[in-house]
């Protein structure tokens, strides 16, 4: 199976490769898979006083196209709101990237993962958890 | 100097021999006859052709040249085997017995046979990938009445203990099957000593051509007879009708005959290439040989890099041809069922590349793999969480991971 040009370059050059300090209150921390699926991601974000996320890291265990999901999720994390976190989509994600159907899953994980990231950052600061609108497979 | 990508996955295919290729070529068109025309020169030249293609094989494997019935490739040699067995002593009994880390082309015959009133064992293979000689004598009933186990497996490598197993299959009357594509053209194999009854391999896990392979049907001690599964003109003494693919014969006679010649040669050479290769690569921190190092075919190695996951790997080491355990790529997630028939968790089945070397393969051709190889995993574990977390001392084990 041929990967598309995005997937590649994300693969090549993964955006934002790294790690936040989870202990830090103004950091929201979310990993989803599992090691048995062949694919877990990690995604942190870390936000401002004004709900703004200044910074987003991953990590990725998966194939390329799992890394790359991560990768694009992360830069298009950077500068939004955490409001306007929650409504990137998987299926945007599928679409940037050009996404055969058999790689879709590594987009729901992408999503996933940026929820649960934003739930950590919730909790953390007192709000409510919001309930997980996509179950991974 | 180097050509890409280097081809290093010689278990799913070989390359064709260019003097297999050369044997072949005056088949396609002068000498186009027909095998089964027995009234012109056109037929008396492929008939010619094709037993003197028998003769080569017969010589390989130490067996009667009327004891080779010429196939599609191993996956229809099996499926007749099986099959074939299945009907011709159906007054006999049912049973079969086979193992969890057989071929597709085995395991899903198995799977019709229980669809259509058969009983399959199978049996499970220890950390090594060998049976227990033990459970299969007791795997074996009154109503037994084939064994079919691979010769060497295409995923590992692993050489199961043929001759062990022939006894057994003897000493209860019990005929004895092996898919042995991996292991013929190799290793030797012979089927006298090896007391095999019936035998698939194909031509181009050999450097033979694609869609053309055998099945070896004992005639003597004991007189081995299959059902046809499918119906014709009765060729290759009824067992498989249809036109013979001359030219492919051929080709695979010829490849029998080279690897007879080369075999000692290549089989010295590919092993040290091997195991150069695996101790390279078993320099690289938690990585891990699947299955036995000790009964395995010359030119496989199988390795576990912890915490990467396989098909990104792949992706990292484009330049190279090589196959993951992992199944990323199927809808069902699940890595290969070899590798966890073995025992391995899901997520070293997921971390595995397979290395397949052959006769074309050169020593620089190794040495850039092995750059590769550690350069693409050493990247991937730095955007790997499970890598930072075992760096960290955190057993994922202890992790909930999320349901999937």
């Amino acid at each position: 199976m041929a990967y598309s040009d995005k997937v590649i370059d994300h693969y090549n050059n993964p955006r934002n490769v790294g790690t936040l300090d989870k202990a830090k209150n103004n950091v929201g921390t979310g990993l989803v898979g599992a090691p048995e699926c062949g694919d877990v991601m990690r995604l942190q974000i870390e936000v401002d006083e004004n709900q703004i996320i200044t910074d987003a890291k991953f990590k990725t265990f998966g194939c390329g196209s799992a890394i790359a999901s991560s990768s694009l999720a992360t830069e298009w994390l950077k500068g939004k709101s955490v409001d306007e976190a929650l409504a990137i989509d998987n299926m945007d994600i599928v679409e940037e990237l050009a996404l055969p159907p058999v790689k879709i899953h590594c987009s729901v994980l992408a999503e996933d993962a940026i929820k649960s990231a934003i739930n950590d950052y919730r909790v953390k600061n007192g709000l409510p958890a919001l309930e997980m609108p996509k179950s991974h497979h | 100097m180097l050509t890409f990508p280097i081809y290093l996955d010689n278990n799913a295919t070989t390359p064709l021999d260019p003097r297999v290729l050369e044997a072949m070529m005056p088949y396609f068109t002068g000498k186009f006859g027909n095998a089964a025309s027995r009234n012109h020169a056109f037929g008396w030249h492929a008939e010619e052709a094709v037993d003197y293609a028998r003769e080569q094989i017969a010589s390989l494997i130490n067996c009667s040249p009327k004891e080779i019935i010429f196939t599609s490739g191993a996956t229809e040699s099996d499926n007749l085997a099986i099959k074939g067995v299945f009907e011709m002593y159906a007054s006999k009994g049912n049973h079969i017995i086979t193992a969890t880390t057989e071929h597709k082309a085995v395991l899903d015959t198995c799977k019709h046979i229980e669809k259509i009133g058969g009983k399959v064992t199978y049996l499970p293979v220890n950390a090594e990938g060998l049976i227990d000689l033990k459970q299969l004598e007791e795997a074996i009933t009154d109503k037994t009445i084939l064994i079919s186990i691979m010769y060497g497996n295409n995923e590992v490598g692993v050489i199961q203990p043929i001759r062990e197993i022939s006894a057994i299959a003897k000493k209860h009357g019990v005929l004895f099957f092996t898919d042995a594509t991996q292991a013929v053209g190799k290793i030797p194999v012979d089927v006298e000593a090896d007391g095999i009854d019936l035998m698939a391999f194909s031509g181009h896990k050999m450097y033979g051509p694609k869609g053309v392979g055998a099945l070896y049907v004992r005639r003597k001690n004991p007189r081995v007879k299959v059902t046809a599964q499918m119906d014709g003109g009765g060729h290759e003494r009824g067992m498989r009708s249809g036109t013979l693919n001359v030219p492919g014969i051929v080709g695979l006679g010829k490849a029998c005959e080279i690897a007879k010649q080369d075999m000692e040669k290549d089989t010295a050479r590919l092993s040290a290439m091997r195991d150069r290769l695996e101790k390279e690569l078993l320099t690289i921190e938690e990585s891990y040989v699947n299955g036995s190092r000790e009964h395995r075919l010359p030119h496989v190695t199988n390795i576990s890099f912890k915490y990467v996951e396989g098909e990104g790997l792949m992706m990292g080491v484009k330049d190279i041809a090589v196959s993951s355990g992992s199944a990323c790529t199927s809808a069902s997630l699940e890595p290969s069922y070899v590798l966890k028939a073995l025992g391995l968790s899901d997520d070293l089945a997921h971390s595995s590349l397979r290395f397949g070397l052959s006769r074309f393969t050169t020593d620089e051709e190794v040495d850039y793999a092995i750059d590769h190889v550690k350069e693409a995993v050493a990247k991937l574990r730095e955007m790997s969480p499970l890598w930072e977390m075992f760096k960290e001392g955190i057993d994922l084990n202890s992790i909930e991971w999320a349901e999937h």
